[in-house]
Order: structure tokens, then sequence, then C-alpha cells
């Protein structure tokens, strides 16, 4: 990376230069001036820049030069599941029979697209165990507001109007209960236990007749497997609430369990995670979801159906709870999910989980003697440290990650879980090699070591990066968030 | 079988597991009770390679007719434009489009800047004082942007315009759901907002008033006229517009709109079915820590260097849980980036001289209809799209028009009973005179 200030592209800017390269008027020219009403007349330019297309080329590389992404090196962020981005995938998406059909136009020209997505409804639905699925949530954080908005309308088709709550663990991710308060739900927190998972004591305590579902990720954020899920299922179905999945961690478990065969009755998916729709700098993502039967009818419309010899959108869903999104979800996500799963099919989604969880696990054991491991049972595909020995040398958390840039690496996921102290949340996933983790849990071992001999070093890290650690403080206080000449 | 996506080798597994002291992966497993094991394979296609896969999906991909292969007279909310070249090169760049959302600051500057340039950029074409970092599209931008109002005003009804996009009011209407939001839909005239009519509806107890510019028919909606309505007024103004067309008319800003939402894939970002597209989500400094959303910042390092951060996180999910602005976490930020770099492409002349040339050819290609006898529907100014009554089945009329080489307009029926036999025909700045006066022809050919 270049160690030098970075112009913005408004900077680079100077009148009379340009990068377009529009078709000319060929029709005979109108004065538009004459046709709208004056006030609806633009009369200050939008400042965008102007500059030439090298000047564009030469900028965007450069910025792409200061960024880091799984092509860049290893990336154990907790609960992202940064596993590498099949390149086949950006190919399929931009054949033109993919990337540019309209979502209006009549089913019968859109047959192959249609097809992958219904085949990809029916994978999907047979990884997890649910009945039907819908690809239109565009994310996670929607794909979970779209199954509790389900449950909602499950709950008010029976004439209860009083399941005002939805359970989360302290541990959950904090979509969970913001996606719950989007959906009108006021979000009650379940406690973990000793070991990590669910305290069933405190689960039987807050649930009841005013429980509308809980929601959960198994493995959960720890990334420990909730042994007890049975029970739990059991507790609230009785109670009359429905169990949600949160699917950020599947990874963990593809083709060893299904969420269905556990007794969840909705299943939201993050195909940007585990189906390696790369994550982008932040989005697109795509949040397909399964239900259970006595759900599907709750799903957002249209719904993709089989006829005999085609496919077609069923609009006629009276209980649906409406649409969630424009068209039919992120069908260029959706496109690379489908690559992924017919590259890797029944037997390579099952080596996925399994590697993923040997990958996490040789990494715990490998760094639990200079890291304080909180919960010592097996992990599924990530797994969770404390920094709280660092701490007390006065090295925090923080510092150990910033430190880790100058190794080359992407931190872990940092502070998350909350119920964890001075947690560092590790998901190594199963596309990196033995190397790459010894690699890696090498560096965390001399950081262990640093931080015993000489904490400095560790508490005024990153050095080798391009800027050094940013004021934070006043970026809140004394927002800029624009350019301004 | 070998997957190439997967280095684990025999002796790579044995050692592992030998520090981890199990003797076989499966031991990692036995947390998960007996009763739920998957005791059989997933039933799922074989593996593929990578050929047979290209070559399988190549078939599927070409069994889709494309804009590419036909051309296209239809938009509706998701347009045909020129995408320069440069764009997919940039977004192509693995830096990019295989990085997480820029948690960590010191290594996610490129990122961070593209972001903080997008959100200047859409702050220059709305007129308004903050730009988000993106939202999914722009439906799900105006719904967030209604539940807003709700919760800033404190009230509990909202009332959309006809004239808005008619998926953005079924979105609409199932985020309100949520949050016990009484949503009123107010009539058109002409294909305009009925202003008597919303005069009507204004009350007290409005949260806010939404409108479309350009509007779902492609008319241009009287902003100063809704402006004038809500002023001094509690309820918030809201407009969902093409960006596009901002590069010719009066941004919403400079009439008094509190959030202007609309979706980017005008700049850059190819139709894919419907999606991924990009929403973009500007408001007022007043509304700055309600937004949703990633916002990024600048600020400095420890040295002094100029550089870019995450910023007033405190309205988020991860930091705010149930009490956040919002629940989403993923945004769009690589179609964001697409539409940076189209939008740095056609600059502060070049956004101009598109919007203009959509018009153009728009009022050309209404001009020819009326000369073929076909009735233009609405008589108020429009930007890149138009209803014809070709007093025929839209649907039957598209059938025979993709015999001839072209992707008709927008079936209105499908929204509304009422409109049987309008055509919404989209016409952007890459259609030709010739490619317009022959679907004008055809048209007429076949309605007779």
């Amino acid at each position: 990376m270049a160690n030098q200030d970075f112009p913005l592209i408004f900077e680079h800017s100077k009148p009379g230069r340009t990068s377009f390269s529009l078709p000319e008027l060929d029709v005979p020219e109108v004065d538009v001036a004459e046709l709208i009403n004056d006030v609806y007349i633009r009369k200050t330019a939008p400042e965008l820049p102007e500059v030439s297309e090298l000047e564009i080329v030469r900028h965007y590389t450069g910025l792409s030069r200061r960024n880091y992404g799984v092509d860049s090196g290893f990336y154990p962020l907790g609960s992202c599941t940064m596993k590498y981005n099949p390149k086949i995938n950006e190919d399929v998406i931009r054949l033109d029979g993919f990337s540019h059909i309209h979502p209006y136009q009549d089913t019968s020209t859109v047959q192959g697209a249609l097809e992958v997505m219904y085949d990809l409804q029916c994978s999907l639905a047979e990884i997890t165990g649910m009945d039907e699925v819908s690809l239109q949530p565009a994310a996670g954080a929607h794909g979970e507001w779209t199954g509790l908005m389900m449950i909602r309308a499950f709950h008010e088709a029976n004439d209860d109007f009083n399941r005002t709550k939805v359970i989360v663990p302290d541990s959950a991710h904090g979509t969970n209960p913001a996606s719950a308060t989007v959906a009108g739900f006021q979000a009650v927190t379940v406690k973990s236990n000793e070991r990590g998972l669910v305290d069933l004591e405190d689960l039987k305590r807050v649930v009841g007749d005013d429980t509308a579902a809980l929601m959960l990720t198994n493995p959960n954020t720890l990334g420990l497997f909730e042994e007890e899920i049975l029970e739990m299922a059991k507790i609230v179905h009785e109670a009359g609430g429905r169990l949600y999945y949160d699917g950020a961690n599947l990874n963990a478990i593809m083709g060893y369990t299904r969420p269905g065969d556990m007794g969840f009755d909705v299943v939201h998916l993050n195909l940007h995670k585990t189906f390696t729709g790369p994550h982008g700098g932040g989005g697109p993502g795509s949040g397909p979801v399964g239900v259970s039967k006595e759900l599907a009818k709750f799903l957002p419309k249209p719904i993709l159906k089989k006829n005999q010899n085609s496919f077609v959108f069923d609009y006629d869903r009276p209980n649906s709870i409406g649409r969630v999104k424009p068209y039919y979800g992120n069908f260029g996500i959706n496109v690379r999910a489908y690559t992924y799963i017919r590259t890797m099919g029944a037997e390579g989604l099952k080596k996925v989980s399994e590697y993923a969880v040997l990958n996490a696990n040789y990494m715990m054991r490998s760094l639990q003697d200079e890291y304080v491991l909180p919960y010592p049972q097996h992990c599924k595909h990530e797994f969770v440290l404390s920094g709280k020995t660092q701490k007390k040398l006065g090295v925090r958390t923080l510092d150990i990650a910033k430190r880790l840039l100058d190794f080359g690496y992407h931190p872990p996921t940092i502070y998350f879980p909350l119920n964890v102290e001075e947690a560092m949340m590790i998901e190594p996933t199963e596309t990196e090699s033995k190397e790459t983790l010894d690699g890696f849990i090498n560096t965390m071992l001399d950081i262990a070591n640093e931080t015993k001999v000489n904490p400095e070093i560790v508490q005024e890290a990153p050095y080798t990066t391009i800027v050094k650690r940013m004021d934070e403080t006043t970026a809140a206080r004394k927002p800029i968030l624009r350019y301004k000449k | 079988m070998e997957f190439r996506y997967l280095p684990m080798t025999k002796e790579d597994k044995q050692e592992m597991l030998e520090k981890v002291g199990v003797s076989r992966t499966e031991d990692l497993f036995s947390d998960i009770p007996k009763q739920v094991r998957l005791n059989r394979h997933l039933n799922l296609q074989k593996p593929t390679s990578e050929s047979q896969l290209m070559k399988e999906l190549t078939k599927k991909a070409n069994k889709n007719v494309n804009v590419k292969t036909h051309t296209s007279f239809l938009g509706a909310g998701v347009y045909d434009h020129y995408i320069p070249s440069i764009v997919d090169h940039t977004i192509s760049r693995s830096e990019f489009y295989t990085a997480y959302t820029p948690y960590q600051p010191e290594i996610s500057q490129g990122e961070l800047q593209a972001i903080f340039e997008f959100q200047t950029m859409i702050c220059e074409l709305t007129s308004m004082d903050v730009a988000n970092s993106s939202m999914y599209d722009g439906p799900t931008a105006l719904a967030e942007a209604a539940n807003l109002s709700a919760a800033q005003t404190k009230r509990k009804k909202i009332l959309v315009s006809k004239t808005v996009h008619p998926e953005s009011i079924e979105v609409i209407h199932s985020y309100a759901k949520g949050q016990g939001i009484e949503v009123v839909e107010v009539d058109h005239k002409d294909g305009i907002t009925d202003i008597n009519a919303l005069e009507n509806e204004l009350n007290d107890d409005i949260a806010s008033v939404i409108i479309q510019y350009p509007n779902f028919f492609g008319q241009i909606e009287p902003l100063e006229k809704v402006q004038q309505l809500v002023a001094d007024k509690k309820t918030m103004f809201i407009v969902s517009s093409n960006p596009l067309a901002l590069g010719y008319l009066t941004p919403p800003g400079e009439f008094g709109a509190d959030i202007v939402v609309g979706d980017t894939q005008v700049f850059g970002i190819p139709s894919q079915f419907g999606g991924p597209h990009c929403g973009y989500f500007a408001t007022t400094k007043k509304l700055m820590r309600k937004t949703p959303g990633r916002l990024v910042g600048q600020t400095v390092d420890e040295d002094g260097r100029r550089g870019f951060v995450l910023t007033l996180q405190a309205r988020e999910q991860h930091i705010r849980r149930d009490k956040a602005t919002s629940n989403i976490c993923s945004n769009q930020a690589l179609n964001a980036l697409a539409s940076s770099v189209a939008m740095s492409s056609l600059g502060k002349q070049g956004i101009k001289q598109m919007a203009w040339l959509n018009m153009q050819k728009a009022h050309y290609a209404k001009r020819r209809f009326q000369e073929k006898g076909m009735e233009v529907v609405f008589s108020g100014s429009l930007f890149n799209e138009l209803v014809i009554n070709v007093k025929f089945s839209v649907t039957d009329l598209n059938k025979a028009l993709l015999e001839k080489g072209f992707i008709g307009g927008f079936d209105l029926e499908r929204v509304d009973k009422n409109y049987s036999g309008y055509m919404l025909v989209a016409i952007t700045e890459i259609r030709t005179k010739e490619e317009i006066d022959v679907f004008v022809e055809e048209v007429g050919a076949h309605i007779g």
C-alpha cells in the first residue's frame, strides 16, 4: 500500500475534462425548456467531478490498493464467513442472459433465469430442511424482519394478538433485537449459562403466552452448538411461540443437521456468507427465507412456482405478508450462490462444514494456552477468545487487532459477542490452508509474547498501514459526511 | 472427490486432529443430538466441474431474452442505460468486491473513501445535506423513510401518492404494518398527484407525504405545490427520485424535502432481473442522527493525516440493538461503487447531457406515437417515460413485438384493471431514432 495522501475524485476535477461517451442526438431537437415549467429546470449543476477516463481508472485503482479483501489475505472475521469467492460465480452472473434481463419481461422469455431461481429455492429448502423458500429478502437482517413479520401474521391469523415479545439470547447478533423492533415486537433477552449456551431455566422464566418467537443462531455466536435445542423448541412451541433460525452460522452444519429438523419454523440464510456471494465491501447480499408448511401461506409474494412445463409467479396469495422488496430479490447474488451449490454438491457442502469446524478447533486449541478460552468444549465453525489476561498487562483486544494489521492480517471480530469480556471472535473458514492458519496462530502467539515483554509495541500499533489509528471521536462529534470545495 | 476450494490434505487433517485431541472430525459434531442428525446425504445434484457448469449455465442464460439480444422499451423503475466500460473493470477489483464492511479503517481507506465520495455525489444530485452509504434499493429506502417520518413526528399515518411506483407502495405497506402505521393512498388526476385530494387528507395526524419525481408514469410532479401544502406543518416531505432525472430537473432539496430516496441503478448497474440495484437515502442535517444504515465521515489519524471512518454508529443495530434506527446491516456498497464510477464518468456536464438526451428521445417518441394516431394518455411534462393507449391487449402486443426484436413497454393493466390497453414506454439515451421509428411503426401495425 502506498504511503501517501490520496486525493478525493473531486480534487482531481478540472472544468472542461470529461470521461463520458454519450450517443449524439439523432432526433430533431425540441426546446425542452418550453415543455417544462421553469421551476422544475435545474439552475445549479451538481458538482460531479470533471475528470478524464484515465484519471478515474487511476483513482479507483489507487483506492482498491488501499483496501483489503479475501483475495488480499486471511480474513478471520467471526460471524461473517469470509471464505473464498469463486471466480466462476462472477463469470456466470455476467452472462448477458442473466445480467441484462428486465424483471418485467414476460415470464415466457426468462425461463432460464426462473429455472435457476427455482432450483436454488429447492436446494436451500433441502439444505435447511424447510418446506418452502422465498428468495425475495435482500440481506440477512431483511430476512430476519421478513421472518418475524410472517410469525406475526401467523399469530394474528389465529386471532392471537397478545404475542408482543421476541426472545433473543444475550449472545445474539445485533440485528436480531433490531429486527424484532422493526417488526413491532419487544425484544426480551434470555441469558446464557456457564457453558455459553441458552440457560433453559431462564428461557422457561421469560417464555409465556406473550411470546411470539425465539430467535436463535445454532451454533450460536460463541461458535457453540445449542445441545438442548429440542428441549428449547419444546418449551417455546408449548407456550405457543415459534422458532426463528438466524442462518448466519450455517457454514458449520451443512449436511450434518438441518434447522428444520431441529424444530425451527422460519429460517433465513445469508447467501453472501455460506454460499460465497462476495461481500462487496458491505453488500449487496441476499437473505432468502425458508418456512415450515404451517407458515408457507404467509411468505412474501409473488411465489415462484413450477407448472407442468414452465415456471411462473403466483401473485394470488391472500395471506401473504406482502412484498418486502421490489421484483424478485437480489437475483445477481442468488445466481452466484446457485453456481456455488452446483460446484460443491451434497458431498462438497458437507466437507465445507467438516473443514470449517476442524480449522476452527485447530486454531482454538493452538491459541488457548496464551489467550483465555472462556468455554472449553469443542467449537463449531468459529470460536471466541477473551483478551482479559492481556488487558491486565495494559493491552486491550483493540490493540491486538491493530497489531495484526502489521502482519498483513484482517483482525477477527472484536468486542462481540457482548457476553465475553474483551472478545475476539475468530472464524477461519474451510477455504484456508493449514499453512495460513499456522501463520496466523504464530503471529497471535508472538503478539501475546510482545504483550508480556514490550506492551507498548502492541499498544501503539499499527505501524505499516497507510494511516494510523483514526480519531473516531471527532468524526462523530463534528461529522463531516461529504466533500465541499 | 477433490474440491478446488478446499485445501485440506490427508496429512493436514491428521496433524490437526492430533492437535485437537480427537481421532476423527465426526467427534467434533458429537454435541449435535442424535435425533436431529442428518443420517443421509443431502439430496442435491452431483458436484459439477467448472467447464461443465459453465456450459450448462450459459445454455440457461441463453434461453433468456435480454436487452442485448432485443431492443428494449421497458422501464417502470429499471432502465436500460449506457454503462461505461470502466464500471465493471473497477468493481471487478477484488480488493473491493471480496472485502467486508470497512470495520478496520487502517486497511479499508479505499472503500471508505469511495463511500464518502458516493455520499457527496448523492448530496450534490439531490441538494440535501447528508446521504448514507446506500440501502438495498429505492423502494425499501422509501419504506425506511416512511417509518423514520412516523418515529420522528410521533404520528401514525402517512400519505402516499398513487403515482408512486406500485411495488414501492406495496413495500411501504409491508414495512408500515410492523410499526402500526396507516398508509393512505392519494389519487392522481391526469397522471399527476391530485393536489386537492392531497390537501383534503392533510391534517395534524400526518407524519409524511410521499411523492415520486418523476413519477411512475414518467410525469414531472409539481413538488412546489406539495411544498406549499406541507410548509409550516410538522408533516415531513419525502421524495423518491430517479437520480438521473436530477441532472436536468430541480432537485427535491430545493423544494424543502426532508428525505430524498431513490435507486442508482440508472448509473452503471445492469438490470439483472431486478436486483441487486442500489438504494440511496439523503436527508437534512436535522435528521442526520436518525438516518438508517452506514455513514462514512472524514477525520484524521494520529499523525493528522486525512482519512475516513464509519461514524455515528450509535444509530446502528450492532451498537444499539433493539433501540437502533433501523435493522439494516448489509447495504449495496459494491453497487454504490459502480454508480460512483458511472457518475464520475458522466461528471458535471455529462449528467445534464444524459438527462437531456433522455428527454429529447422521449419527446420524439411521443410525437411519433401521436403522428401515428395513438393516444398519449397523460398531458403533463415528462422525463423519459410516457403512457400510450394502444386499445389492445398490451401482453399480446408485446408477444408480437418480441418476434420483431423488441421488448415492449410495461403493461399497466398489471397494476390496475382500469389501465387496460395502457402501455408505459421508456425511451433512454441509447435508443436510436431508427429504433424508435421502427418500434412506433410496429406498434401501429399491430393495433391496426
